[in-house]
């Protein structure tokens, strides 16, 4: 176990030469992209936000829902298929059917062939299951379908939260889908974020709609309040222009009345129906309607066909410049809902690292001063081991850009308590050994080996317990597994490359001594 | 090597640890665990006053907000305190802010260092994958140890864990000491280090078996724990001498894990002779019990 050739020798020292060149790296300043690896910081460290986001995908369900109504009803009339009393209910579309005309249907929805169920192969589904009972159909998503759905939805919005977090700058903003229904959204260094917060806590559904008198559409009509909460409204179903056709939103000072407005411009197809809308709706009032509440409701006074106008509602200039920021982002498929929110000031950040690293020094000194206080020689060995283990774990964790938290810290200092462990067993087995063996080198060799078993039993089992905590853990207890169990790995390397390298040298050279441990 | 009769002291020792698992299992039923909010979800506020500032004035101000039944601590010092509530209200973007403004009106200058705010949903789920973790590392470790020892041994090192575990939230329930999301990674973490220190003295007594065939399991243990002992020693000293400088140097917010951490270490150097090596002793193991499981 002492003997180690050239090509060993030199291979540890460029391992751990190269390796712990990226622990340096961390401390200074490069600009091309292989030097300025640097260790990330995580959130309880730099200071940031952390939310998590929670789609509510009712909505977008219900919708696919009402639209795949229409289309059934027209397929089956097109198939000149009796098909009446359609209805949805419990997520379920019903509909009723005369007697004879069951098998047929039954025919269209399941065929692997179907225009109107697709059926998809990969997964042995169709888009929705069916069941009858006798005339009485009812269609639901089935498990597939509702997945494509969801993750569709899910796309969506993660794609809208990222331009609304773009739009307001926070250096580095981190968005990543979490399961089915989630978003996490990391915004380092944001102190507060209230601001962001009621961005993406809007839909931003905007529509435009008429009001009118009492049940005059034959489109149907909703009652809404108005953002203010001061009255109400009776407003056709009728959408004259939805969000989607806007292009561009801005706030803007109205310079005839002083007052802060939203400007926005439409695209061609907006314009156009935007320019029909009101040439003929002069003298009515047209409503600005924003997640179901009505922002503003101005008269029409001439047609407005320019393709562009403003949006007036007692807004400030924040308040103008978030609601232009939201249409200009454009609406979420479904509400979010926050469920999880973890901000830490960057003072606090700081202080953290501050403790982390005098906590690190100070456990350092004192293992380092007990290890060299016991095994003297030895102890300074295992403890160079231990300033490389430091370098390698650091130099690991930056190349793979890891993200270092509190409790990461934490998993490095005890890293160094527990590190000694493999140097300390093999240590006082050979000091077993050499009881019995008086040539020093076999007694060392002999140490090293029958002492080999029990540091793997013994690693092993951390390096479980650390693997089981990256997988389940989360946020930056899962910090604390990564530093674990790298920590393992690198300890393994210095004890069995570095420490023995050095200790072989020794022995070799001092052989003839007489106690050597 | 020292000698040291380990062995006497079986009995007296596994008493006491029994009625330690007993008490620690009575409390974890009729008392309970404090669960911080990110178990049990609320709002948790860590706040900073410019000046040494009385608690119940902060305590007063945040009683009069609404908020149901607010606990608030010292973190560390004077000026630092820790707010927690159950109330949350994430979705609410202007919550955090009302607060704010509501306290200054009898604060002064003071800063919120840290908002946690943990819905339901997510606090039911981070409680059932922390429980799920121990128990996977608890059944790993099982395994792990099956494949490399005899089910005598496994048997030992599994009741020691679960000793050292048990006990560490007794103690944590006791005292009242909050359960969080480090706490857990404190727990598995003494798993992963209990049966560390298990496994080197099963190893050593394993080798003696086979070396010895005339001395009694009895004995073989007492033999066994004192090769090792200097080993167990060490390794406990240098591990307790970090989590020492976390516990005094790492902040408050590692405190709770340290000391986690450190319950563990004790106990888990404790049960390792004083539970794993006893069970040994009485399910009889001898010589025929590695041999026979060679052969297979």
């Amino acid at each position: 176990m002492l003997y180690f050739s050239k090509l060993r020798i030199i291979s540890v020292l460029a391992i751990t030469l190269f390796i712990s060149y990226f622990t340096v790296s961390n401390f200074l300043n490069f600009d091309d992209e292989f030097n300025s690896k640097n260790i990330k910081l995580g959130l309880d460290l730099q200071g940031g936000s952390y939310l998590l986001l929670e789609i509510d995908n009712q909505p977008v369900i219900t919708q696919k829902l009402q639209s795949k109504l229409l289309e059934f009803k027209n397929f089956f009339n097109d198939q000149d298929i009796l098909v009446r009393n359609f209805n949805i209910i419990n997520n379920e579309i019903i509909f009723e059917t005369e007697k004879d005309k069951i098998p047929s249907i039954i025919n269209l929805l399941d065929d692997d062939k179907s225009e109107i169920n697709p059926y998809f192969p990969k997964f042995k589904s169709h888009e929705f299951i069916f069941k009858n009972e006798e005339n009485v159909f009812s269609l639901s998503l089935s498990d597939y379908g509702l997945v494509v759905l969801k993750s569709a939805s899910l796309d969506q919005a993660i794609e809208i939260v990222r331009r609304r977090v773009d739009e307001i700058g926070t250096n580095e903003p981190n968005i990543l889908k979490r399961g089915s229904d989630r978003i996490l959204v990391e915004l380092p260094g944001l102190e507060d974020p209230g601001r962001i917060k009621s961005l993406l806590g809007k839909t931003a559904n905007l529509s435009f709609q008429f009001i009118v008198q009492n049940d005059e559409e034959s489109f149907g009509t909703e009652k809404l309040k108005f953002e203010d909460g001061s009255e109400e409204s009776i407003v056709s179903k009728r959408i004259i222009l939805s969000g989607d056709n806007l292009i561009d939103a801005k706030p803007q000072m109205n310079s005839q009345t002083n007052e802060t407005v939203v400007s926005f411009s439409l695209d061609r197809v907006g314009a156009k129906k935007f320019g029909k809308a009101t040439s003929t709706g002069v003298g009515k009032r047209l409503a600005i309607i924003l997640d179901g509440k009505i922002i503003s409701a101005p008269v029409i006074r001439e047609p407005i066909v320019g393709g562009s106008g403003q949006i007036s509602g007692n807004f400030t200039f924040q308040t103008a410049t978030d609601l232009a920021l939201l249409l200009r982002s454009g609406a979420l498929p479904a509400p979010l809902s926050i469920i999880e929110e973890r901000t830490v000031g960057p003072d606090l950040g700081q202080d953290s690292i501050d403790a982390g690293i005098m906590s690190l020094i100070i456990g350092f000194v004192l293992v380092v001063l007990f290890m060299i206080i016991k095994y003297k020689v030895f102890g300074v060995i295992a403890n160079l081991a231990l300033i490389a283990n430091l370098f390698l774990l650091v130099g690991i964790l930056t190349i793979f850009e890891a993200t270092l938290t509190l409790p990461g810290i934490a998993g490095i200092i005890l890293t160094v308590g527990m590190a000694v462990d493999a140097n300390v067993l093999i240590y006082e087995r050979i000091r077993e050994e050499i009881i019995s063996e008086k040539n020093p080198i076999i007694a060392f060799d002999s140490g090293y080996s029958k002492s080999k078993t029990t540091i793997l039993d013994a690693n092993i089992t951390t390096l479980i317990a650390a693997f089981i905590l990256f997988f389940m853990g989360s946020g930056p207890v899962k910090g604390f597994s990564v530093t674990l169990g790298v920590g393992i790995l690198t300890t393994l390397f210095s004890v069995y490359f570095i420490a023995r390298l050095i200790t072989s040298f020794y022995v070799i050279k001092n052989k003839e001594k007489g106690q050597l441990i | 090597m020292k000698n040291i009769s380990f062995n006497k002291f079986y009995k007296p020792f596994n008493i006491i640890s029994l009625l330690l698992i007993i008490s620690s299992i009575a409390l974890l039923v009729f008392k309970g665990l404090n669960y911080g909010i990110d178990f049990k979800g609320g709002t948790l506020i860590e706040l900073r006053t410019e000046s040494n500032t009385n608690i119940s004035l902060i305590r007063d101000s945040f009683n009069q907000m609404n908020l149901g039944d607010v606990s608030i601590k010292k973190f560390g010092n004077d000026r630092d305190f820790v707010v927690k509530f159950e109330k949350q209200n994430s979705n609410d973007p202007k919550f955090i802010e009302t607060i704010k403004n509501n306290l200054s009106n009898s604060l002064q200058n003071f800063d919120f260092r840290r908002v946690e705010n943990v819905g339901p949903k997510v606090s039911d789920e981070l409680l059932r994958s922390g429980v799920i973790a121990i128990c996977l590392s608890l059944a790993a470790m099982l395994l792990y140890i099956w494949i490399r020892f005899e089910w005598q041994f496994s048997l030992g090192a599994i009741i020691a864990l679960f000793h050292d575990v048990i006990i560490t939230l007794g103690f944590f329930s006791l005292f009242s000491l909050e359960i969080n999301l480090s706490i857990v990674a404190a727990v598995l973490t003494i798993v992963g280090y209990s049966m560390n220190d298990t496994v080197v003295i099963f190893d050593r007594v394993r080798e003696n078996l086979k070396k010895f065939s005339d001395i009694k399991i009895y004995d073989l243990t007492n033999l066994s724990i004192n090769e090792t002992l200097s080993r167990t020693l060490i390794t406990s000293i240098t591990t307790l001498l970090a989590l020492l400088a976390i516990f005094i140097f790492g902040g408050e917010i590692l405190k709770g894990f340290s000391l986690a951490m450190i319950l563990g270490v004790i106990f888990g150097t404790y049960s390792s002779i004083y539970i794993a090596n006893p069970i040994l002793v009485f399910l009889n193991v001898s010589q025929k019990t590695i041999i026979k499981e060679d052969k297979n």
